[in-house]
Protein backbone atom coordinates (compact mmCIF):
# COMPACT_ATOMS: atom_id res chain seq x y z
CA UNK A 1 0.00 0.00 0.00
CA UNK A 2 2.32 2.75 -1.17
CA UNK A 3 0.68 6.07 -1.93
CA UNK A 4 -1.91 4.64 -4.30
CA UNK A 5 -4.48 6.31 -6.47
CA UNK A 6 -6.91 6.65 -3.62
CA UNK A 7 -6.51 10.35 -2.98
CA UNK A 8 -9.80 11.21 -4.70
CA UNK A 9 -11.67 9.30 -1.98
CA UNK A 10 -9.59 10.95 0.71
CA UNK A 11 -10.41 14.44 -0.57
CA UNK A 12 -14.10 13.56 -0.51
CA UNK A 13 -13.76 12.20 3.02
CA UNK A 14 -11.97 15.31 4.30
CA UNK A 15 -14.67 17.55 2.82
CA UNK A 16 -17.35 15.31 4.26
CA UNK A 17 -15.81 15.48 7.72
CA UNK A 18 -15.57 19.28 7.55
CA UNK A 19 -19.26 19.47 6.71
CA UNK A 20 -20.08 16.94 9.44
CA UNK A 21 -18.12 18.98 11.98
CA UNK A 22 -20.00 22.17 11.07
CA UNK A 23 -23.31 20.38 11.42
CA UNK A 24 -22.67 18.92 14.87
CA UNK A 25 -20.46 21.59 16.47
CA UNK A 26 -22.24 24.82 15.53
CA UNK A 27 -25.44 26.08 17.08
CA UNK A 28 -26.40 28.51 14.33
CA UNK A 29 -29.01 26.91 12.10
CA UNK A 30 -27.96 28.68 8.88
CA UNK A 31 -24.41 27.53 9.44
CA UNK A 32 -25.68 24.01 9.93
CA UNK A 33 -27.45 24.19 6.56
CA UNK A 34 -24.21 25.37 4.90
CA UNK A 35 -22.38 22.49 6.58
CA UNK A 36 -24.96 20.07 5.22
CA UNK A 37 -24.34 21.52 1.74
CA UNK A 38 -20.62 20.87 2.06
CA UNK A 39 -21.41 17.33 3.14
CA UNK A 40 -23.54 16.86 0.04
CA UNK A 41 -20.89 18.30 -2.27
CA UNK A 42 -18.40 15.82 -0.84
CA UNK A 43 -20.69 12.96 -1.85
CA UNK A 44 -21.00 14.46 -5.34
CA UNK A 45 -17.21 14.71 -5.65
CA UNK A 46 -16.96 11.08 -4.55
CA UNK A 47 -19.30 9.88 -7.29
CA UNK A 48 -17.86 12.06 -10.04
CA UNK A 49 -14.31 11.02 -9.23
CA UNK A 50 -15.37 7.37 -9.46
CA UNK A 51 -16.76 8.02 -12.93
CA UNK A 52 -13.41 9.26 -14.25
CA UNK A 53 -11.56 6.92 -16.57
CA UNK A 54 -7.87 7.48 -17.22
CA UNK A 55 -7.43 8.91 -20.72
CA UNK A 56 -11.18 9.33 -21.16
CA UNK A 57 -13.08 12.41 -22.20
CA UNK A 58 -16.47 13.83 -21.35
CA UNK A 59 -19.27 11.43 -22.40
CA UNK A 60 -20.29 13.24 -25.58
CA UNK A 61 -20.14 10.96 -28.59
CA UNK A 62 -17.62 12.04 -31.20
CA UNK A 63 -16.03 10.18 -34.07
CA UNK A 64 -12.53 8.97 -33.37
CA UNK A 65 -12.79 8.92 -29.59
CA UNK A 66 -12.79 5.54 -27.91
CA UNK A 67 -12.69 6.19 -24.19
CA UNK A 68 -15.38 8.10 -22.33
CA UNK A 69 -15.99 8.73 -18.68
CA UNK A 70 -18.82 6.78 -17.13
CA UNK A 71 -22.04 8.75 -17.79
CA UNK A 72 -24.20 7.04 -15.17
CA UNK A 73 -22.78 8.74 -12.04
CA UNK A 74 -23.03 12.06 -13.85
CA UNK A 75 -26.75 11.51 -14.35
CA UNK A 76 -27.28 10.47 -10.74
CA UNK A 77 -25.43 13.51 -9.45
CA UNK A 78 -27.31 15.86 -11.75
CA UNK A 79 -30.48 14.63 -10.09
CA UNK A 80 -28.89 14.78 -6.64
CA UNK A 81 -27.77 18.42 -7.04
CA UNK A 82 -31.27 19.56 -7.84
CA UNK A 83 -32.74 17.54 -4.99
CA UNK A 84 -30.09 19.03 -2.69
CA UNK A 85 -31.28 22.52 -3.56
CA UNK A 86 -34.87 21.48 -2.90
CA UNK A 87 -33.96 20.22 0.58
CA UNK A 88 -31.89 23.34 1.22
CA UNK A 89 -34.85 25.54 0.32
CA UNK A 90 -37.09 23.59 2.67
CA UNK A 91 -34.55 23.75 5.49
CA UNK A 92 -34.14 27.51 5.07
CA UNK A 93 -37.91 27.97 5.09
CA UNK A 94 -38.00 26.09 8.39
CA UNK A 95 -35.22 28.36 9.70
CA UNK A 96 -37.28 31.42 8.81
CA UNK A 97 -40.30 29.98 10.62
CA UNK A 98 -38.19 29.13 13.66
CA UNK A 99 -36.89 32.67 13.70
CA UNK A 100 -40.46 33.99 13.61
CA UNK A 101 -41.53 31.69 16.43
CA UNK A 102 -38.52 31.98 18.76
CA UNK A 103 -36.80 35.19 17.70
CA UNK A 104 -33.46 33.42 17.35
CA UNK A 105 -31.75 30.90 15.12
CA UNK A 106 -29.29 29.62 17.72
CA UNK A 107 -29.94 26.04 18.72
CA UNK A 108 -28.96 26.45 22.39
CA UNK A 109 -31.13 29.55 22.89
CA UNK A 110 -34.11 27.71 21.43
CA UNK A 111 -33.49 24.86 23.86
CA UNK A 112 -33.25 27.37 26.71
CA UNK A 113 -36.64 28.83 25.78
CA UNK A 114 -38.12 25.35 25.61
CA UNK A 115 -36.82 24.58 29.11
CA UNK A 116 -38.29 27.82 30.50
CA UNK A 117 -41.67 27.15 29.02
CA UNK B 1 -11.52 23.89 -1.85
CA UNK B 2 -10.60 22.35 1.49
CA UNK B 3 -9.18 25.73 2.56
CA UNK B 4 -12.49 27.40 1.72
CA UNK B 5 -14.34 24.76 3.70
CA UNK B 6 -12.07 25.23 6.70
CA UNK B 7 -12.51 28.99 6.53
CA UNK B 8 -16.24 28.34 6.68
CA UNK B 9 -15.81 26.59 10.01
CA UNK B 10 -14.08 29.61 11.54
CA UNK B 11 -16.12 32.50 10.21
CA UNK B 12 -18.73 34.12 12.45
CA UNK B 13 -20.25 36.57 9.99
CA UNK B 14 -22.95 34.67 8.16
CA UNK B 15 -22.82 36.93 5.11
CA UNK B 16 -19.18 35.97 4.58
CA UNK B 17 -20.13 32.36 5.19
CA UNK B 18 -22.73 32.49 2.43
CA UNK B 19 -20.29 34.11 -0.01
CA UNK B 20 -17.66 31.49 0.77
CA UNK B 21 -20.25 28.76 0.29
CA UNK B 22 -20.93 30.11 -3.19
CA UNK B 23 -17.20 30.12 -3.91
CA UNK B 24 -17.02 26.56 -2.67
CA UNK B 25 -19.71 25.55 -5.15
CA UNK B 26 -17.90 27.25 -8.03
CA UNK B 27 -14.68 25.47 -7.10
CA UNK B 28 -16.64 22.21 -7.08
CA UNK B 29 -17.89 23.04 -10.59
CA UNK B 30 -14.30 23.58 -11.78
CA UNK B 31 -13.37 20.25 -10.25
CA UNK B 32 -16.19 18.55 -12.17
CA UNK B 33 -14.89 20.00 -15.45
CA UNK B 34 -11.47 18.59 -14.66
CA UNK B 35 -13.09 15.23 -13.99
CA UNK B 36 -14.86 15.28 -17.40
CA UNK B 37 -18.35 15.84 -15.96
CA UNK B 38 -19.30 18.94 -17.90
CA UNK B 39 -23.07 18.58 -17.47
CA UNK B 40 -22.70 18.25 -13.73
CA UNK B 41 -20.43 21.30 -13.70
CA UNK B 42 -23.10 23.35 -15.47
CA UNK B 43 -25.74 22.32 -12.98
CA UNK B 44 -23.52 22.90 -9.99
CA UNK B 45 -22.54 26.38 -11.18
CA UNK B 46 -26.14 27.37 -11.93
CA UNK B 47 -27.97 25.64 -9.12
CA UNK B 48 -25.37 25.16 -6.40
CA UNK B 49 -23.54 28.46 -6.73
CA UNK B 50 -26.47 30.51 -7.99
CA UNK B 51 -29.79 29.47 -6.51
CA UNK B 52 -28.47 28.19 -3.20
CA UNK B 53 -26.64 31.47 -2.61
CA UNK B 54 -29.80 33.43 -3.42
CA UNK B 55 -31.83 31.28 -1.03
CA UNK B 56 -29.26 31.69 1.73
CA UNK B 57 -29.12 35.45 1.23
CA UNK B 58 -32.90 35.63 1.35
CA UNK B 59 -32.87 33.77 4.63
CA UNK B 60 -30.21 36.10 6.01
CA UNK B 61 -32.35 39.07 5.06
CA UNK B 62 -35.28 37.57 6.97
CA UNK B 63 -33.28 36.54 10.03
CA UNK B 64 -29.89 37.71 11.20
CA UNK B 65 -26.43 37.81 9.72
CA UNK B 66 -24.30 37.29 12.79
CA UNK B 67 -23.56 34.01 14.53
CA UNK B 68 -23.65 34.39 18.31
CA UNK B 69 -20.91 32.89 20.46
CA UNK B 70 -18.18 30.46 19.57
CA UNK B 71 -19.27 26.86 19.90
CA UNK B 72 -18.41 25.80 23.44
CA UNK B 73 -18.30 22.04 22.96
CA UNK B 74 -15.53 21.72 20.37
CA UNK B 75 -13.51 18.76 21.59
CA UNK B 76 -16.08 15.97 21.50
CA UNK B 77 -17.31 16.72 17.96
CA UNK B 78 -13.72 17.04 16.74
CA UNK B 79 -12.83 13.64 18.16
CA UNK B 80 -15.95 12.10 16.64
CA UNK B 81 -15.20 13.63 13.24
CA UNK B 82 -11.56 12.50 13.24
CA UNK B 83 -12.56 8.98 14.29
CA UNK B 84 -15.22 8.74 11.60
CA UNK B 85 -12.80 10.07 8.98
CA UNK B 86 -10.16 7.55 9.98
CA UNK B 87 -12.63 4.67 9.69
CA UNK B 88 -13.78 5.89 6.27
CA UNK B 89 -10.21 6.22 5.01
CA UNK B 90 -9.50 2.70 6.22
CA UNK B 91 -12.58 1.65 4.26
CA UNK B 92 -11.18 3.10 1.01
CA UNK B 93 -8.16 0.80 1.06
CA UNK B 94 -9.91 -1.81 -1.07
CA UNK B 95 -11.55 0.63 -3.45
CA UNK B 96 -10.56 0.66 -7.13
CA UNK B 97 -7.77 3.07 -8.01
CA UNK B 98 -8.52 6.53 -9.39
CA UNK B 99 -9.13 6.40 -13.15
CA UNK B 100 -8.87 2.62 -13.33
CA UNK B 101 -10.73 1.59 -16.52
CA UNK B 102 -11.41 -1.89 -15.13
CA UNK B 103 -13.21 -0.75 -11.99
CA UNK B 104 -16.52 -2.59 -11.47
CA UNK B 105 -18.47 0.65 -11.97
CA UNK B 106 -17.28 0.86 -15.59
CA UNK B 107 -18.16 -2.71 -16.52
CA UNK B 108 -21.83 -2.94 -15.64
CA UNK B 109 -24.41 -0.89 -17.57
CA UNK B 110 -22.19 2.03 -18.55
CA UNK B 111 -20.78 0.37 -21.71
CA UNK B 112 -24.33 -0.44 -22.77
CA UNK B 113 -25.35 3.20 -22.47
CA UNK B 114 -22.27 4.36 -24.34
CA UNK B 115 -22.83 1.88 -27.18
CA UNK B 116 -26.58 2.19 -27.57
CA UNK B 117 -27.08 5.94 -27.11
CA UNK B 118 -26.06 6.76 -30.68
CA UNK B 119 -28.30 4.20 -32.46
CA UNK B 120 -31.20 4.42 -29.97
CA UNK B 121 -31.65 8.13 -29.46
CA UNK B 122 -29.41 9.89 -31.95
CA UNK B 123 -28.17 12.23 -29.25
CA UNK B 124 -24.47 12.93 -29.01
CA UNK B 125 -24.61 13.69 -25.30
CA UNK B 126 -24.83 10.42 -23.40
CA UNK B 127 -25.66 12.10 -20.11
CA UNK B 128 -28.74 13.73 -21.58
CA UNK B 129 -29.83 10.49 -23.21
CA UNK B 130 -29.55 8.53 -19.97
CA UNK B 131 -31.22 11.28 -17.96
CA UNK B 132 -34.20 11.79 -20.21
CA UNK B 133 -34.58 8.43 -21.90
CA UNK B 134 -33.10 5.39 -20.17
CA UNK B 135 -33.68 6.69 -16.66
CA UNK B 136 -36.56 9.03 -17.33
CA UNK B 137 -38.44 7.82 -14.28
CA UNK B 138 -35.64 9.13 -12.07
CA UNK B 139 -36.15 12.55 -13.54
CA UNK B 140 -39.90 12.30 -13.05
CA UNK B 141 -39.27 11.47 -9.38
CA UNK B 142 -36.91 14.42 -9.16
CA UNK B 143 -39.62 16.73 -10.42
CA UNK B 144 -41.95 15.29 -7.79
CA UNK B 145 -39.36 16.04 -5.10
CA UNK B 146 -38.96 19.62 -6.28
CA UNK B 147 -42.72 20.08 -6.38
CA UNK B 148 -43.04 18.75 -2.84
CA UNK B 149 -40.28 21.06 -1.65
CA UNK B 150 -41.86 24.06 -3.34
CA UNK B 151 -45.24 23.26 -1.77
CA UNK B 152 -43.55 22.82 1.61
CA UNK B 153 -41.76 26.17 1.34
CA UNK B 154 -44.95 27.96 0.36
CA UNK B 155 -46.92 26.35 3.19
CA UNK B 156 -44.23 27.27 5.70
CA UNK B 157 -43.57 30.90 4.79
CA UNK B 158 -45.89 31.72 1.92
CA UNK B 159 -48.78 33.11 3.93
CA UNK B 160 -49.63 36.74 4.37
CA UNK B 161 -47.08 37.28 7.12
CA UNK B 162 -44.29 39.80 6.70
CA UNK B 163 -41.85 37.39 5.05
CA UNK B 164 -43.63 37.12 1.73
CA UNK B 165 -43.04 34.40 -0.83
CA UNK B 166 -39.72 35.72 -1.99
CA UNK B 167 -38.36 32.36 -3.05
CA UNK B 168 -41.02 31.59 -5.57
CA UNK B 169 -39.00 32.73 -8.61
CA UNK B 170 -36.08 30.58 -7.52
CA UNK B 171 -38.33 27.57 -7.30
CA UNK B 172 -39.59 28.20 -10.80
CA UNK B 173 -36.06 28.26 -12.10
CA UNK B 174 -35.27 25.02 -10.34
CA UNK B 175 -38.22 23.31 -11.92
CA UNK B 176 -36.81 24.27 -15.31
CA UNK B 177 -33.67 22.29 -14.59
Amino acid sequence: MEFPGLYNYWIAIVLMMVGFYIVIAHDNLIKKVVGLNIFQVSVFVFYISMAKVRGGTAPILEAGIETYSNPLPHVLILTAIVVAVATTALALALVVRIRNAYGTIEDDEIEGQEDDA
Amino acid sequence: MAVTALALVRLRNLFAVVMLAGMFSLLAAVLYVVLDAVDVAFTEAAVGAGITTVLLLGTLALTTSEEKAAPRKTLAPLLLVVATGAVLIYGTMDMPRYGDPNAPIHRHVAPYYLERTGPDTGLPNVVTAVLASYRGYDTLGEVAVIFTAAVGVLVLIGRSRRPRKKRQPADKKKAAQ
